[in-house]
Order: C-alpha cells, then sequence, then structure tokens
C-alpha cells in the first residue's frame, strides 16, 4: 500500500522517512532501537524520491523505511548484538540481506535491539535494557487492565516483546517502518511476532543468506521476516531469498519471487495438528483459540488431522546441548585482538583474553559457553553432543513423515501465553526463560522448516495471540498462502497506541541503570 | 692433561644412524647395558602450504614475504558474520596429491572445527578435516642409498595414513624487550594439505629421503612448492624407541625443523636421547620438542605441556566436501563445475619415479645419475634439451651435466633456470666437441668462458681464444718432437718399458698446444717417435 502511495506521489520518499524518523522518536520508551542512522536514512530516502520523480524507483521497496536487527551487520552503522563486547563496533561491510534491502532503495532507519547475542526469549538481557512490547501502550491494553495504583506504579504494567528479535518486532507495531529483519533459531522471530501482534516468518534453512548475521546457531539461525502482514512478508523474501555464493549453506538455484493471490481456496489443503503441541503450560485461552482456528480451516473444507511427532519433547533439551556447543564456538573469535571490546589487562595474552571475555560478555553468554565446552570435551562428547545430533535428525524425520503421509501445513501455536509482565518474566533466569518459550517454535528450527507467525487474536488481558504454521521446506509459497487466508479470517485488530511521551522521563532514567 | 670424552662424543650420530637403518635391519644395539637391541620407530605430520593464488575459504591473495597483515579478508580476520567459502584449486590440489600418493579419495569428506586460543588463530578455532578427510590409505616409495654410496640404492614404502585439507595459522612475533606480540595475519587462511605418514620409518635418513621424495612430487604435481625454508614445507616427527617384540614406546613429537637434512639429525638425535635415556632408567615423556638447529639438539617445549583438548566440532557453515568421478558425474555438469576425481587422474604429469624410469631407459644413464637429475629443480629438462640440441650419445652428455654444470652451479649457489649457459650454449659447445673440433680440455676452457655470460657463442670463444684441434700434422709432430727432446729421463723410463710415463708426455703435448691437441693422435705421433729413435 505505500508502495503504491508513494509510486503514485501520494506521499514523498523524504516525508515518510521524516514521519517515521519522528515515530521513532516519539516512541524511544519502547527501546527498540540501539542506534537510529536519522542522517543515513534521510539521505537514501531523499535519493528514492529523486527516483520516483524521474519514474524509476528501484523496486517495490524504494524509498520504504525498514528495520534491521543489530546481530545483521551494517557498513557505516554500529553493529553491537547488545553486547558490551562489540559496543561501538562498526562492521566494514553489509551482510548479504541488509545489502538487497539497500539494493532495492529501502531506507534503513535503524538497529534493532535484541538479547545479548541473541540469546534469551524477552528481548531483556542485552546492555541497552529491555524493550517494551507497545501494546502496553495500547488502548485495548488499559482498557482491560485498568490502573489500579497510583503514578508512580503506573508504569510497572508494561510487558516483554519476546525475544530475541523484540526491538524489530516492536518497531513494526508502533508503525515506525514497514518491514524489520530479525533473526530465529528458536523461535527468536516467530515469538516476538507473536506477542507483538505482527507477521514473523521464518524461511528454510539455506534460503536466505546468513552471511553478515553474526551467528547464535550456524545450523538453525535464518535471517527472520517481520511485518505487518503476510503479503508483504512474501514481497520482502521475494527480494531476500536465493543463492548467495558468500554462504555455502544457501540453496544453488534461484529462487522464484512469488506474489499471493487474493482469492484463496483450502478446500483442497490437508492441516496436521501435532497433538505433542499440547504442552503442560499452554493457556488455556491460547488453547481456545488454537481449536477455533482449527475449525476455520474445518468449517472451509481443508481436510484437518491430527498427526504426531513423537520426538517433540526431547527437542528443547537437544537444542540446548547444540546450541551451546556452537555458542561456545562461535564465540571464540572474541579473544580483544581483531576488534571489539579489550580489557585493559596486560599481564599476559590469556589474562587479557580472560578479563576481555568477562567483561565484554553477560551471564547468559558466558554459562552458555561454559557448558558448550563442557559438551565438546573430548570425553562428553559422545554422550551429549552426537546423541544430540541424533535426536536431532529424529525430530527431523518426524516432520518429513508427517509430510510424507500428505499433510500440506502443520497448526500449531507460537507461545504458551500472551506476553508477560517485565516484573514478571525476570523472576525466572535467562535458561528456564528460553527452554520455555522455544517449546513450540524451536522443532522447525532443528529440521530447517519455514514457519510463520500470523497473530490470530487478542487475549483477556487485551494482548496479541500468535499462532504458527509450519511448511515443507522450500514451499514458502504454500505456507504463505495458507497464512494469509487465515490472517484475512481472523481479521486482528489494530493497535490503538496512546500517547507515550509522559513516560519518556521514567524511561531515561531506567536506561541510565542499565547502562 | 687428559681430555676425556662423553659417550656422546665418541659415537658419532652417523655410526647410530647408517647402523639404525641398514646394517641390522633396523635394530640399534643396546649400549653399555648389554640388553636386547633398540628398534626405533618414526612417523612423520607434514604441513604441505598449498600453491594457489587465493586462501582455502577466501578470495585473499597467497603471496610469500608480502607487506604484514597486507593479504587478510573480513573472513582471515574473523570479522562476526562472515563465512567460510571453499577454493575449488585447494581441493583440486588435495585431490591430485592424493592420486599421486595411491590413496583412496573419499568422494564425501567433511569439515570440523578444531579450538584453541592463540594470538594468531583469530576465529579461536582451525577448520580442518578430522573425522573424514579427503584422502585416505595411500603409499609412497622412496629411495635411499646404503653406507652413502650413491650405486646402492634400496627403495622402501611408507604409508599414508590420510591427507586433510585446512587452515594455516597467522604468525605470532614477540617482541620480549617491549613485551609485546604482534601478530601477522598474511598466513592465516592459507590452504594446507596435512599428510600424514605411518610410522613406517626408523631413522632420520629415512624420514629425509621420505620427505625428498615427497617434495619433488609437490613440486612436479604444482601442488605445493613444498620449500622447506620458507615454510611451505613443515615436517613434524613422532619417534619412539622399543625393544622388538614389546609394543611401541612412549613417542614424543619433534617440531621445528626447517630443513630436510636437520629433519635427518633432529630425529637420529632424538632416537639416541631416548635409548640414552631409557638405558639410564629414565622415562620418556608424551611430549613436544623443539630441535635446536645451532645446537644440533631437541629441547622439551615447555608452553605446549598443558594437555589440550581440542573441542572438535563440524564445521556447521559448510556442507560436506562431495567429488565426483567419471561414473557418478551427473550429466549436466562438466569439470569446470564440480570437481571430477577421473579428470584429474587422467592429467597428472609423471611422477618422479616414472621420470627417473623413462630418463634410465630411454638414455641409458644409470639411475642414481636419474635421481641427481630430478634432484635440481629444472636439472631434467635442461639435460633433455642439451640432448635434443646435440649429436653426443646422452651417457656423455650425462656427465657435462652433471659434472660441469651442477658443480660451477652449486660453486655459484644459482639454479638451474639461472644458469648463465642455457642447454642450448651447452649443446652448441658439445658439438664442437663431438665433431672433433676442439679437444675435451679445450672444451672445459670454452665452459668456463662461457660461464661469464658475455653473450659469445661457443665457436666465437673458440675463435677468439684460438683453441681449435690442431689439425696440421707437422706442426704437431714439431711440438712432440720438442716434448722428446727435453724428457730424456721420461723417454728412458719408457723405452725401458714403463708406459705410464707416456701419459706424461702426452700431458706436456697438450699443455704445450694449450689443450688444442687430439690426445690420440698425440699418442700415436709420440709412439711412432719414439719407436722410430
Amino acid at each position: 500500500q505505500v508502495s503504491a502511495a508513494l509510486r503514485e506521489g501520494r506521499v514523498g520518499a523524504g516525508e515518510l522517512c521524516q514521519r517515521c524518523l519522528a515515530r521513532v522518536r516519539g516512541t524511544g520508551l519502547l527501546n527498540a532501537y540501539i542506534s537510529v542512522a536519522e542522517d543515513a536514512a534521510l539521505l537514501e530516502a531523499e535519493e528514492a524520491e529523486k527516483r520516483y520523480r524521474r519514474g524509476q524507483p528501484l523496486g517495490v521497496l524504494d524509498g520504504i523505511p525498514v528495520a534491521v536487527k543489530d546481530n545483521f551487520n551494517t557498513a557505516g552503522i554500529e553493529t553491537t548484538c547488545a553486547s558490551n563486547m562489540l559496543k561501538g563496533y562498526i562492521s566494514p561491510y553489509n551482510a548479504t540481506v541488509v545489502q538487497k534491502l539497500l539494493d532495492q532503495g529501502a531506507v534503513l532507519l535503524g538497529k534493532t535491539n535484541l538479547d545479548e547475542f541473541a540469546m534469551g526469549s524477552g528481548s531483556t538481557d542485552g546492555v541497552f535494557g529491555p524493550v517494551r512490547n507497545p501494546w502496553s501502550y495500547s488502548r485495548q491494553y488499559k482498557e482491560k487492565n485498568p490502573s489500579k495504583s497510583h503514578s508512580e506504579n503506573e508504569d510497572s504494567e508494561w510487558v516483554i516483546t519476546g525475544g530475541s528479535s523484540g526491538g524489530s518486532a516492536a518497531a513494526i507495531s508502533s508503525f515506525t517502518c514497514f518491514a524489520a529483519l530479525g533473526s530465529d533459531t528458536g523461535g527468536s522471530t516467530r515469538n516476538p511476532a507473536a506477542h507483538c501482534g505482527v507477521v514473523g516468518l521464518k524461511p528454510t534453512y539455506g534460503l536466505i543468506s546468513r552471511h553478515g548475521l553474526i551467528p547464535l546457531v550456524n545450523s538453525m539461525d535464518v535471517p527472520g521476516i517481520l511485518t505487518r502482514c503476510v503479503d508483504d512478508a512474501a514481497v520482502v523474501l521475494g527480494l531476500l531469498a536465493g543463492h548467495d555464493p558468500k554462504d555455502s549453506t544457501t540453496i544453488q538455484g534461484a529462487f522464484k519471487p512469488f506474489e499471493i493471490p487474493d482469492s484463496i481456496d483450502v478446500r483442497k489443503l490437508c492441516i496436521g495438528i501435532p497433538k505433542e503441541y499440547h504442552v503442560p503450560g499452554l493457556s488455556s485461552e491460547i488453547q481456545a483459540l488454537w481449536s477455533k482456528a482449527t475449525d476455520l480451516f474445518k468449517d472451509a473444507g481443508a481436510k484437518v488431522i491430527e498427526v504426531s511427532l513423537p520426538h517433540t519433547s526431547y527437542s528443547i533439551v537437544c537444542y540446548h546441548v547444540l546450541c551451546t556447543a556452537e555458542v561456545a564456538s562461535n564465540m571464540a573469535r572474541f579473544d580483544g585482538l581483531e576488534y571489539g571490546h579489550r580489557a585493559a589487562m596486560k599481564q599476559s595474552t590469556e589474562s587479557m583474553y580472560a578479563a576481555t571475555r568477562r567483561e565484554g560478555f553477560n551471564d547468559v553468554v558466558r554459562g552458555r559457553i561454559l557448558s558448550g565446552n563442557y559438551f565438546l570435551l573430548k570425553e562428553n562428547y559422545e554422550k551429549y553432543f552426537v546423541k544430540a545430533q541424533k535426536v536431532r535428525r529424529l525430530i527431523a524425520n518426524d516432520f518429513v513423515k508427517v509430510f510424507g503421509s500428505g499433510v500440506d501445513i502443520l497448526l500449531t501455536p507460537t507461545t504458551l501465553s500472551d506476553a508477560a509482565p517485565y516484573v514478571e518474566f525476570i523472576k525466572e533466569d535467562n535458561r528456564t526463560r528460553s527452554a520455555q518459550d522455544d517449546i513450540l517454535t524451536q522443532a522447525a528450527n532443528m529440521a530447517g522448516l519455514p514457519a510463520i507467525s500470523v497473530p490470530a487474536a487478542l487475549s483477556k488481558r487485551g494482548l496479541p495471540l500468535g499462532l504458527q504454521f509450519i511448511g515443507r521446506s522450500f514451499q514458502e509459497k504454500q505456507l504463505l498462502t495458507v497464512a494469509k487466508w487465515f490472517e484475512k479470517q481472523v481479521k486482528f485488530p489494530v493497535i490503538q497506541l496512546e500517547d507515550m511521551k509522559r513516560h519518556d522521563c521514567n524511561v531515561f532514567q531506567h536506561q541510565k541503570s542499565v547502562s | 692433561m687428559t681430555i676425556s670424552f662423553s659417550r656422546k662424543d665418541t659415537e658419532p650420530m652417523e655410526t647410530a644412524r647408517a647402523a639404525a637403518c641398514h646394517a641390522r635391519g633396523g635394530t640399534v644395539p643396546a649400549g653399555q647395558s648389554g640388553l636386547a637391541s633398540w628398534l626405533p620407530v618414526v612417523g612423520l605430520e607434514i604441513h604441505a602450504q598449498i600453491s594457489s593464488n587465493s586462501k582455502l575459504f577466501s578470495g585473499s591473495q597467497v603471496q610469500f614475504a608480502a607487506p604484514p597483515n597486507s593479504l587478510v579478508s573480513f573472513f582471515d580476520a574473523s570479522l562476526p558474520g562472515t563465512l567460510p567459502v571453499l577454493n575449488r584449486r585447494c581441493v583440486e590440489a588435495a585431490v591430485m596429491t592424493g592420486l599421486a600418493l595411491n590413496c583412496s579419495i573419499n568422494k564425501k569428506s567433511l569439515f570440523d572445527r578444531k579450538h584453541y586460543f592463540y594470538a594468531d588463530l583469530p576465529a579461536g578455532y582451525q577448520i580442518t578435516q578430522k573425522r573424514v578427510p579427503i584422502a585416505v590409505n595411500g603409499s609412497l616409495s622412496y629411495s635411499l642409498c646404503i653406507d652413502n654410496k650413491m650405486s646402492r640404492m634400496v627403495t622402501k614404502t611408507v604409508r599414508i595414513k590420510q591427507i586433510q585439507l585446512e587452515q594455516d595459522s597467522g604468525k605470532s612475533l614477540h617482541d620480549d624487550t617491549r613485551s609485546q606480540t604482534l601478530v601477522d595475519l598474511n598466513r592465516a587462511g592459507v590452504g594446507l594439505m596435512e599428510v600424514v605418514m605411518e610410522p613406517d620409518m626408523c631413522c632420520g635418513e629415512e624420514a629425509a629421503a621420505a620427505v625428498r621424495e615427497l617434495q619433488l612430487i609437490l613440486q612436479t604435481l604444482g601442488s605445493s612448492k613444498a620449500i622447506m625454508a620458507e615454510g611451505q614445507l613443515r615436517v613434524d616427527a613422532n619417534v619412539s624407541v622399543h625393544h622388538p617384540g614389546e609394543p611401541y614406546g612412549v613417542r614424543t613429537e619433534v617440531k621445528n625443523i626447517n630443513s630436510v637434512r636437520f629433519l635427518a639429525k633432529a630425529i637420529d638425535y632424538e632416537i639416541q636421547r631416548q635409548i640414552e635415556e631409557l638405558e639410564n632408567g629414565g622415562t620418556i615423556l608424551n611430549e613436544t620438542r623443539a630441535f635446536d638447529s645451532k645446537l644440533g639438539c631437541t629441547i622439551s617445549m615447555r608452553d605446549k605441556e598443558g594437555k589440550q583438548d581440542y573441542r572438535f566440532m563440524p564445521e556447521p557453515n559448510l556442507p560436506p566436501l562431495i567429488l565426483y568421478d567419471a561414473k557418478s558425474l551427473p550429466a549436466n555438469r562438466n569439470h569446470q563445475q564440480v570437481v571430477n576425481i577421473d579428470w584429474i587422474r587422467e592429467r597428472l604429469p609423471d611422477l618422479p619415479s616414472v621420470k627417473r624410469a623413462k630418463l634410465v631407459e630411454l638414455y641409458g644413464i644409470l639411475p642414481e645419475h636419474s635421481f641427481t637429475l630430478l634432484n635440481e629443480d629444472g636439472l631434467a629438462e635442461y639435460f633433455e634439451n642439451v640432448i635434443k640440441h646435440t649429436q653426443m650419445k646422452p651417457k656423455k652428455v650425462i656427465g657435462w651435466v652433471l659434472k660441469e654444470l651442477l658443480s660451477y652451479l652449486k660453486e655459484h649457489a644459482l639454479a638451474v633456470k639461472d644458469s648463465p649457459v642455457s642447454s642450448f650454449l651447452l649443446a652448441d659447445l658439445l658439438n664442437l666437441l663431438e665433431r672433433k673440433e676442439i679437444s675435451s680440455s679445450a672444451a672445459k676452457q670454452v665452459f668456463e668462458e662461457l660461464w661469464k655470460g658475455e653473450g659469445k657463442t661457443p665457436l666465437e670463444i673458440v675463435k677468439e681464444k684460438h683453441l681449435e684441434l690442431l689439425r696440421d700434422q707437422e706442426e704437431l709432430e714439431q711440438i712432440c718432437q720438442a716434448v722428446i727432446d727435453r724428457q730424456e729421463d721420461e723417454v728412458m723410463a719408457i723405452k725401458a718399458g714403463n708406459q705410464k710415463v707416456l701419459n706424461k708426455l702426452i700431458g706436456l703435448v697438450q699443455r704445450a698446444t694449450r689443450g688444442r691437441s687430439n690426445p690420440v693422435l698425440v699418442k700415436q705421433i709420440l709412439e711412432k717417435k719414439l719407436q722410430s729413435e
């Protein structure tokens, strides 16, 4: 829609960018952005506007403001991973996905907040402080949760975005930009998308280049796409997907971009409902939503059957071993020598390494490095790592069998419940939280399958709830088509944001205390 | 004053080495203890830098002695978010090497990460092939001479366990005075082939001969420049000793060896050290020892003592390396898109052993001469070029190439390609000799003149220096007569029956003619004259 407006000259790219930047400033309380590249963005917008005036836009994304999670390298803009280790680090190159966006004329507004090195499910564990869910400041939420107390407590009700791509989800949800990049290793794009009421797409592993994405788990990481609707996600996917000579794990052939038709027939579809996703802790309202969605498909004539993915319950523990092992390995490069933080310790190289890594990483990162190294020790390797890899294969085979039996798409919840208030969320440690929150999303990463979270309804508390569709490998078109059909049926309400200005002084104090 | 020698001093290495290898079939006699003899066991791990324009996983150039940190890509510096992209050329080099070493090539091999913290290893891990290397189960045949006699050569074989592709590290330079470490990443990420040889050798000389042969093979293939002094070939030796019939002893790893000669020395020193240690009731530690070329001994490297756990893990950013052969090659792919083992096999150049056999067969030269020809880079080609352009028999040409040319080259420390006497000039010269236009001693003078590299042809030098063979029979007879007249004693001796003295007279005639006379003719004239006197 915005693209059409730009093409028809109803709005100028410069003006659009100005407006978005103003929104970014207006929603500063959310802490969605780590850095805002105001000048560069305005310059890009100006160029885009010139192209439109000449009638030669670069593509549908030309002049469209976008945001990128701060674990993608961007030349000229800081890339921090919300870690002391990379504070102030300016990469000399663009990640392939960032370059593709820029080549399309997209206007990069800034870098969005996350858990340190994307390790977390709340976007609460980064050095720049937690991200606040825009829905905390929506009329929908306020109406359902009238503030019980006085002004000093007023701010304690805000809920988390989920994570780790919470900044990107909040940026979309609060209308600061039209598309944002996240990353998805265990659910990091879909989880905040569900909590923030936006569309979160995790494409098939290998469909989009990881070159320039600072890795969490190389064998599961996928750049994620966050947008307001499924159609937008399809457009962005079409521009980003395809082989990249710089990433040997991308598909060889070219990817054919697609458009989703407006009239969709789901009668020939077979929707699978995996029974193992009825996990303990699944809230009753999500349970009810899931059943309702199932009925929707049934009523529309689709075949809906219960299926079994028997190894699902092992997924989280298996993920823990594989994830920490790769983390231990991937984080080894942060030694303070070539780039990033370097401690002032000068006694020996080893002591400098130790101090650098102690100061540079938070407890979560250090904890994962420690356990990962433990799993990789010669005496433990077979017992943990190899076994976890075998279990991973079993999990992937579960999906192969189900899809082989004629099921087209799996329908599951994305999260166990709606977003928790920050004060509740931080009562549990990161590891426990991640294990709980990734439970429904994480198997798709193990199997490398495409999955999408679509906002479905508001909870009793007035917060978004999402449902997840999981598709066959490289069958994004089918997946997004079903997602779009579902999106049209549920008519998810638009967020009614209240003015956040009055909270600004609060957040200022808050940020100070975190950094 | 009495000087007492320690046992080490009185028993030079050479003896130990010779004994170790041959005299007693691989055993070394026990020392004073009088117990059973010792069997040394030597295995080698060789890192050969792949000769390639760019690095194993990045596009940076590979070049020796470039300015520090001038050949470093984002990936080489391990910038976050960068990914490895495998270089085809390195894979092909490893396949070639594997085929040349009679290995079976794995059609599917895997990459692994080996973790350790070191300043010149930017990523904190090295990408290598631990689980499934690119080539396995090969062998290398090499020859060595017994008792330093070129004429007595034996051929031995060492099994090749595997060849794996891996990244080289950078270089650390320690500035002790300023207590600084400087890191140069030019070498970081350069492709290496690690060739692992089974412990089938029993002395330094065998190891040296095996490495020398490997070096020649790599150079012939062009898969590595394999120059030890430049670090393109790095050899670590695993050494242990045990009594016959007993299990292998504890082994040490000897590093820091930068020439083939030092390799032999280091291994033999280490064998002797271990024997002495054990005979004196000591034990051998499983440790890494550095060879000190100045002191000629190995020294424990204390900093490498701590037990390392490399925490190996599959490299997640590289799919399995798939190679094809003629049978498995997909129909729509050619050798430029995928690596085809058979395509490479068909294009392998002649290996040194085949080349030597061909030289011996084609030219009738001695086997040991074929070794000498191949040991100098370009010498065999030089020899064959000379042969192409001369009527002289190869058996005679080889003498000129090995005696004249090679000793001049050695004396001036020049490579064959830098010789001031080209193969064409030498061929010209040998043609003059063959047509009996000059004598061989004159030819040697011409060669010396040619060596100056003044751009003159052999014929010009002959003319200029009047080195043509004396064709004037009368003049030659006069010179002979003059010699006879002056050497009364010698003439007497010859007449008394001592024919050997005749050679002295021939020599004198040669001197008088400045090498321009034909010795055969001179001998005839002298004999005639002496008889007629």
